[in-house]
This record gives C-alpha cells, structure tokens and sequence, in this order.
C-alpha cells in the first residue's frame, strides 16, 4: 500500500529519471530481478605475495520489492558485496547487473542506486535539508521539485522539525532518519543499508526495526540490508542470504533459514543449534537411520543422497530438544544436566549426553515449575518429531 | 548526460589525474630543492675560484681540507683541529641544547595536557605565541636581556649581588640559551600533543600494583612515551645543529657553529667547493639521524606486533 | 587477613593524601618557569621600546618616539612590504601546491605514495642554512639574477611542507565516506571534490597558508643568501640595524612584528576552533 506521499515521490523520481536518462530501468514489479551478480569475485591485492579473496564465484538474485538481507559474520564479504554493487569497489570478476542494465564499469554516481552508510556519512557543514536535497541537486532537479521531494522525505522519517539542523546536534536514531531520507529522496531503484543500525543502542534499534520495514513497504524500494545480526535479519527480512568466508551458504525466507538449514555453519549462525555427530546405520525409501553416540537409533527422512557408513551433522534447536524425567517415560537418550540458566522468560540447561553437550531451552511458562531440572540430575532427552535436520559435515 | 558518459569522464584515469594533482608540487620540490642539492654536491669536488663561483677541476681538496692545512711552500698536509672543533661544538651544543629542552619540556608538556579543556588552551596559545614570533626577533629579545648592560645584570647590580656585570652574553653560554630559547616550543608542542594521547588509565593501573608516582612516571609513563620524546628532540636537534642566528647574534668569535662557517664561505670568505662540502657533511649528519629514527621507530612497531 | 603484603598496606596509608591521580610534585612549577623563560626577553625588548631616552639599558620615560621613526622610516617601509608580498603570494601558491599534493596522497594509496611523501617534506630535513647556500649556488648556476624573484621562488618551495601537512591531516582526519556518499548521490569526483571536501577543507586550507605565511615572513637565513644586493625584506633589514648596534628602533620594530604575530597566533587558534566543530 501507498501514501499519497510516496506516490507523488514516485512521479517526481520519473520527471528525475527522464531528466538523466535512466529510464531504460524499468518500474519495479515483484517479478523482476532487482540485482543480480553472476560469478562474481573480488580480490584484494591481487598480483601481490598475499592476495585475499573477499568473494568467490558468487551468484545472487534479487527480486524488486523485496527486503533483502545480507548476513554473515564480520569480514564475511558482505559489505564488500554491497559495496561493489554501490559502485565503491571494482569487482575482480564476473557481472553485476542493476534492472537488467550491466554496472559493472559504473562509478557510484552513474548508478540508480543509493547507499545508507554504516556511520551515516552526513555532509557535518549542510543542515539536514540541504544534505537531503544534495542528491536531487547533483541529479539536476529543479528547484521547486526538490525542496517540495525534501518536505516529504522529511515527514516521512519525522525530521521535519530539525530540518534546520546540523548533524552534529542530533542523536544516532535522528541521523540514522536523515541518512534514510537523504537516501531515499531521489527514488533510488535500490536502496543498499550498510549495517546502519549497528550505531544505535538495543532499544533504538528495535524501534528502528519496525520503521524500517514499514519505509520499504511504503515507498515499494527493493532494499538491501547488511548486517551481521541475525535476529535482525529474520525480523526484518522477505529474504535472506547467509554469507561465509566470501561464500554465498544459503539462500531463502527467514522460515527457510532458520527451520531448515543447509550446512552446519547456517544451523550454528542462525539462532542456536546442539550439532550431533552421527553415523548413516541403514536407509529405507525416504528414510535414513541414524546411530549416534548415547541415543536410541534415530529415524528421519531425508533430503539429499546419503550412503551407509557415511557421518552426517544433526542439528537440533534447543527448543525443540524435549526433556523428561529420567527412565519414566520412552526417551531417545539420558544425560545429565551440568548447568541451569535462568533466562527471565525461560531457563536453559547444559547437558551432557556420553561425550557430547547439548543444549536444551524450556519456555518458563511452560514448565510452570513442574518440571525443573537441577545441575547434576540424570534425565531422558528426546526430539520433537521433524526436529532433527541432517547435514553434511 | 547518460550514464556511459558519466562514466567515462569520471574515470579520466585516476592514476593520471593524481599525476595532475601531485606533479606541480613534487616538481617545485624536484627542481628547487633536490636539483640544488645535487649541485652542491657537484661544487664540493671542484676548484674554488678566486672570488668566488668554481673552477671545473677534480678534487678533494675541499673535503681534505677540514681536517688538514696544506702548506703553501711545500704542499704537506698538516693535520689541524680547527674546523673538526667546530663541528664537534656544534653537535655538542645541538645536544646539550635538546636535552635542556627535555627537562624542561616533558613537566611542561605533562603538565598542560592534564588541565581542564579551558586551561589547556590557554597555555597552548601562550605556548603558540613564542613559537610563531620571529625568530631573528626572539633572538634580539634575548641578546637584550643576555646583554652587559642587559636588564639582568642591571638587577643583580643593583641589589649589590655583582659588582661587575656578568659576562652573559657573546659566549657558548649565550648560544645555548639561544638555541633552547629558539626551539623550546617545538618540543613542548609536539610533548603535548603524545601526552594528551597518554591513556592515563595505565597510571591508575600502575598505583593500584602498589607503584609509587616516581616510579610511575619513569617506568610507566616516560617509556610508553618514548615516540615523542624522541620525534621532540628530533625536531629540537635538527634545527639546532645547522643554526646560523643564535651563535651569530649571541655568540662571540669562538663560538661559531658549522652554520655559520658554512654561510661564511658564501659571503666573506668566498670558498664555495669548502661551503659545499660543509654542506654536504651537515645534510649527511642530518639525515643519518633522521634515518636512525626512522629505522628505531619502524623497529617499535614491528615490536608492537 | 594478616599476612596480607606489606606494600598493599603501605599504599592504603599513602592515599591519606590522594588528589588528582595524574599530577606530579612541580611539574607546575616547571611550567610556570618555562612560560617566564620564553615570555621574559620579548617583555623586556617590548617594553623598552617606549623608552624615551636614546639608551636601551635605562629607562628615561615613556614616549611613543622610536615607533614615530620607524613610520617615518622610508627603508624599513619598503623592507615591510615586500616581506608581506612575498608572504602572501609564497603562501597561496604553496597552499594550493600542497592542496594539490594532499589530495593525490591521501586516501589513494598511489603507489608512490611514501616517495611522494619524502619529496614533500624534504625541505623539512635539510638543515636551513643548506637549503640555503644551495638555492644560491643554483640560482646562480640557471643565471637567474638574485633579487625578489629568487626570494620568492625560494620561500614558496620552503613553504609547501608547512602548508602541506596541515591539509594532510585534515584530509586524512575527514570521513572518506562522505566523498562516497556525494558520489552515491549522483556528484562527480569534481563535483563532489566541490561541495563536500574542499567545504570541510578550509580550516585546513587557512591553517596551511597561515603556517606558510608565518614560515615566509619569519625567514632570515635562507633570504639572507638569495637575496642579492637590491632586494630586502624586513628580517634582512633589522639585522643590519642591528649590526650598527642595539638601538630603540630595534626595540619598536621588533614589538610591532611580535604584535604581528600574537594577532596571527589568536586568528589561527581560532580558526582552528571553528574546525573543531565539524
């Protein structure tokens, strides 16, 4: 859905668009492919005794629309990615295309695109409308038209009372808005957001959370999003692409990401996950036998080829794992609880089952304190049916 | 404009247009500086002419002759100390003057960088002021003050301390003082500056491990300090070593510096191949200690690692 | 408890007296000391240049007299002058050399960046009176008559390191996302260069020039040698007073060029604070 706002926004970035010949990039529909990289890589230092290669053969689609997150652990190469898609840093190979439209050769300000920067990069000697003005300006919008897109653009991120302002009299989440809106202002095709709530504290970030996802629903912008915070990740995000040691891992909605992890570093980085070493003892039709080490043979069916004798990863939430009195009830396995945690909304215990350590999570409510667990008490362990996800060590 | 256009003109070769931008100064520098230097070098293997200027004739006489005398009727070399002494003057007095301004500098520069903001800035500028005045100026002050009937000697008489005023001025004593009054603020600035850096946490670390304050300064904040007690005195040395008003305003005939006998073949005594190799000897001291530290604080910084 | 180290002990007895956990015992002392050094001789000249009387050692009433002949001083007017002049005009070129400069090196790791850097501020390692004897030789050896000309063309190369390293570090003190923030929003490099660095550039730029403007003006040595029998700058023309000896008129040109530079000492520092802000 629209404001009345952000349509006429729309109209004016057309008038822009014509005024700088950039309509060959046609308008978003959910279908069409935003961005997309196609066997890219990026080396840095390359020809010298230490190359480092920040990304290697990525491929990567992104559809117009959507909230897209990149999301890895720091120096990952997500920002890197990001980065060459903005046009700050050259790619060493492969194609990087915009709406359909090769930049791979285009400087940052030949591309339809605009960056919300990590530490925001505010101009310090404009106020707050000249910096969201700067954009339309160097695009040569008339006059009227700009200061007319800045009003909006002020309203829509709340600043319109501090247009007047300089950057260094306002807070984080206040320049964070202005970042946004100086962004956002000449409609770009893609907005790319570098880390931009890492500066704000829990609270503000939380908050900014909600205002983003609404901004990218109102203004119809395919955004895309670094981070390396996964919980923001999943709640912000239509889609996600978890990203490791310059390697794309996996690709999907946070359901996707977190419910069904591929590899063992996505169930690990993603929330939290117990890893199991486990031993392929039999396969029937869909179906595979596990043997791991103190627990009754498990029985999953399976999503890739699997061979018997093969070792395999279990990857078990911690929620999902279910804990019982010991020897009252069928259970896949004992262990003993060596720590209890207590979380304010629900209590986490360490266990230990043979030589592996497992984590298990009760919601406090939940239990009601009929069952509590103290470190040192055995107790039966099992899996919550389609809990366990087998991956490829 | 369309985007391939952008493009295009935006890339006029990066490389190329650094060139550009970094060219006219290097060039300056090229021809203005570095090209004299070469010359010079050149000079002081050639003939001096009579009154000046060279003749274009090899030889080492130039460099040979700060050491010996050659004797006009029988072309010996004699060894003779004269000029060895006053290039050891002038590293002695170079040296003295930079550890003097040590001692004075390191309180002073410790002591203004742990004043409140307001303060601090007010004794930063008071320091400025001397630092920005002329130096020809400052050297005057001093000669006033320094002199016979210096304002100092006129005190001290007149409360019947001396009979006889005090011979403060056109001695190595004078150019001392001249040349720490000279270049006292180039090593308090920069003292400051290392200082306001001082993560002054490592102080209370240090008293909390039972660390007395003399201890703590000397093992503590002195040794965490030692790039820019040393980049100071660097900037005190340098200067000092090649000066040319300080002895010339404050000294007398016998505290001549290697400054000043290098402006001399230039002027009066005309031997330009002598004053080129004078040069060539100073420039060479100079950057040996340059390089020196260079090379010490490129040592820290691999320690560091 | 009780076999506690001594030395704990000895520290809990000795924060009976804790105050600023910084200070040491007479470092303010040392400083006050150092302050009187520095400002005691250029107090003494300044005052004695209201001296009335023709001797500069004793004090015959105050008169404005020795200022009125400076003024009327056609030769000392002259000299000032063409020390100004050469100032300004060896500080805007070095500024805008070195501006040049700083833009090329900082945050472009060309390759050449270290040598490049070597070659700037090298006039900085030379000891002066070298630099100065070589401009002389060389002058001399291109045939370039010595006189203002060679003044000036020697100040601008001495100048370009004391107004490059100011600009440097402003530059590389400058968020380089901001540049890549201009360019993300459409601006050239040129545009870009325009409206967001050089803008945040100018305390920097003043600084640069002032600093030069101080280095040209405050030069004796290396003006001295290059500048031949016709040209003087106001240096050069008090050294010659003073070699016909220490006059009152040494006492009041001196304090009108100390008045100088206090002026340019508190414009900077000014200016400095109002870099600060950004």
């Amino acid at each position: 859905m629209r404001t009345s706002a952000s349509l006429s926004i729309s109209r004016s970035s057309e008038r822009m668009q014509g005024s700088t010949e950039k309509s060959r990039f046609r308008d978003a529909r959910q279908d069409t492919i935003a961005a997309e990289v196609k066997g890219l890589s990026k080396v840095y230092n390359a020809g010298s005794a230490r190359p480092y290669e920040a990304l290697k053969n990525f491929h990567l689609s992104i559809h117009a629309n959507e909230f897209f997150t990149l999301l890895g652990p720091s120096g990952c190469g997500k920002t890197t990615l990001l980065r060459i898609l903005g046009g700050f840093e050259t790619l060493s190979a492969g194609t990087c295309t915009i709406f359909g439209q090769d930049v791979s050769r285009l400087p940052p300000e030949a591309r339809p695109v605009n960056t919300v920067f990590q530490q925001y990069a505010l101009f310090p000697h404009m106020t707050v409308r000249r910096n969201i003005a700067f954009g339309l300006e160097m695009l040569g919008i008339a006059r009227a038209e700009t200061e007319r897109t800045v009003e909006r653009m002020l309203e829509l991120v709340h600043m319109t009372e501090y247009a007047d302002r300089k950057p260094e009299t306002m807070s984080g989440g206040q320049r964070q808005r202005v970042a946004l809106a100086r962004a956002l202002a000449p409609r770009p095709k893609l907005l790319l957001l570098d880390e931009p709530l890492s500066a704000l504290d829990l609270k503000l970030r939380q908050k900014m959370r909600l205002e983003l996802k609404a901004l990218q629903r109102e203004t119809g912008i395919t955004f895309i999003f670094v981070t390396h915070d996964q919980e923001e990740a999943l709640a912000m995000s239509d889609r996600i692409a978890v990203i490791d040691q310059g390697r794309l891992q996996q690709v999907g909605t946070p359901e996707e990401i977190y419910e069904h992890p591929e590899s063992r570093f996505v169930a690990d980085f993603i929330g939290e996950s117990n890893l199991l070493d486990a031993r392929v003892s039999g396969l029937i039709g869909g179906e595979a036998t596990l043997t791991v080490e103190g627990f009754a043979d498990i029985r999953t069916s399976i999503e890739w080829p699997l061979v018997v004798g093969q070792i395999v990863s279990l990857s078990i939430r911690p929620e999902r794992l279910v804990m019982r009195e010991a020897g009252k009830e069928a259970c896949s396995g004992t262990a003993r609880v060596v720590a209890r945690t207590y979380l304010g909304n629900a209590v986490e215990y360490h266990l230990m089952a043979g030589s592996q350590t497992l984590t298990a999570r009760a919601p406090r409510g939940g239990l009601r304190g009929l069952l509590d667990f103290a470190p040192g008490d055995e107790v039966g362990v099992g899996f919550e049916p389609g809990s366990i996800k087998v991956l490829l060590s | 404009m369309s985007a391939r256009q952008l493009s295009l003109s935006s890339r006029v070769s990066p490389r190329l247009a650094d060139l550009g931008l970094l060219g006219p100064a290097i060039a300056v520098i090229l021809l203005f500086m570095v090209a004299p230097m070469a010359i010079m070098f050149v000079y002081s293997f050639l003939q001096a002419a009579p009154y000046g200027g060279v003749e274009w004739t090899f030889t080492t006489e130039a460099y040979s002759s700060i050491l010996f005398e050659r004797d006009f009727l029988d072309d010996s070399l004699t060894f003779t100390p004269d000029y060895l002494i006053i290039v050891a003057r002038s590293v002695c007095q170079a040296g003295l003057a930079t550890l003097l301004c040590l001692v004075i500098s390191v309180p002073t520069a410790y002591y203004i960088a742990t004043r409140p903001e307001r303060q601090k800035n007010i004794w930063l500028v008071l320091i400025t002021i001397p630092y920005w005045v002329n130096l020809l100026i400052r050297t005057i002050a001093l000669l006033f003050v320094l002199r016979g009937d210096g304002p100092i000697n006129a005190v001290l008489m007149q409360f019947g301390i001396i009979s006889e005023p005090l011979p403060l001025s056109y001695n190595g004593f004078a150019v001392c003082l001249g040349l720490i009054y000279s270049f006292l603020p180039f090593m308090v600035l920069p003292l400051y500056s290392a200082f306001e850096r001082f993560d002054f946490r490592l102080l209370e670390a240090a008293y909390d491990l039972y660390a007395s304050r003399r201890i703590a300064f000397f093992r503590i904040v002195l040794p965490v300090m030692r790039p820019g007690l040393i980049a100071g005195s660097l900037l005190v040395f340098i200067p000092s070593i090649g000066s040319y008003l300080a002895p010339d305003i404050l000294g007398g005939g016998k505290t001549l510096m290697i400054g000043n006998l290098i402006g001399t073949q230039f002027q009066s005594a005309r031997n330009w191949p002598f004053g080129a190799a004078l040069s060539m000897i100073l420039l060479t001291l100079t950057l040996l200690v340059l390089l020196w530290l260079a090379r010490r604080a490129g040592q820290q910084k691999s320690d560091c690692r | 408890m009780s076999n506690a180290p001594s030395s704990a002990m000895k520290t809990i007895k000795a924060t009976a007296r804790i105050g600023d956990i910084r200070a040491f015992a007479g470092f303010g002392a040392v400083s006050v000391g150092c302050l009187i050094f520095l400002y005691a001789p250029i107090v003494f000249l300044a005052a004695y240049s209201f001296n009335d009387g023709r001797s500069v050692s004793r004090w015959s009433g105050f008169s404005f007299r020795w200022y009125a002949t400076v003024f009327g001083n056609e030769n000392i007017q002259t000299a000032a002058l063409n020390s100004v002049i050469i100032a300004i005009i060896a500080a805007t070129v070095s500024t805008l050399l070195a501006l040049g400069a700083a833009v090329a090196t900082v945050n472009r790791r060309a390759s050449g960046g270290e040598a490049a850097y070597l070659v700037l501020t090298f006039p900085l390692m030379v000891p002066e009176i070298v630099t100065a004897v070589a401009s002389l030789v060389f002058f001399v050896a291109i045939g370039i008559s010595l006189g203002f000309v060679t003044i000036l063309m020697a100040h601008i190369v001495f100048c370009i390191p004391f107004a490059y390293l100011p600009i440097k570090a402003r530059l590389e003190g400058l968020d380089a996302s901001l540049p890549a923030a201009a360019a993300d929003l459409y601006a050239s490099p040129a545009r870009a260069f325009a409206r967001i660095t050089l803008p945040l550039l100018v305390p920097g730029l003043l600084s640069g020039w002032l600093l030069a403007f101080i280095i040209s003006l405050d030069d004796f040595i290396i003006t001295a040698l290059v500048a031949g029998p016709g040209a003087t700058t106001l240096p050069l023309h008090i050294y010659g007073m003073l070699r016909l000896g220490m006059t009152p008129e040494v006492n009041a040109i001196s304090t009108l060029m100390l008045g100088a530079s206090t002026v340019l000492v508190l414009v900077s520092a000014l200016i400095g604070k109002i870099g600060h802000k950004h």
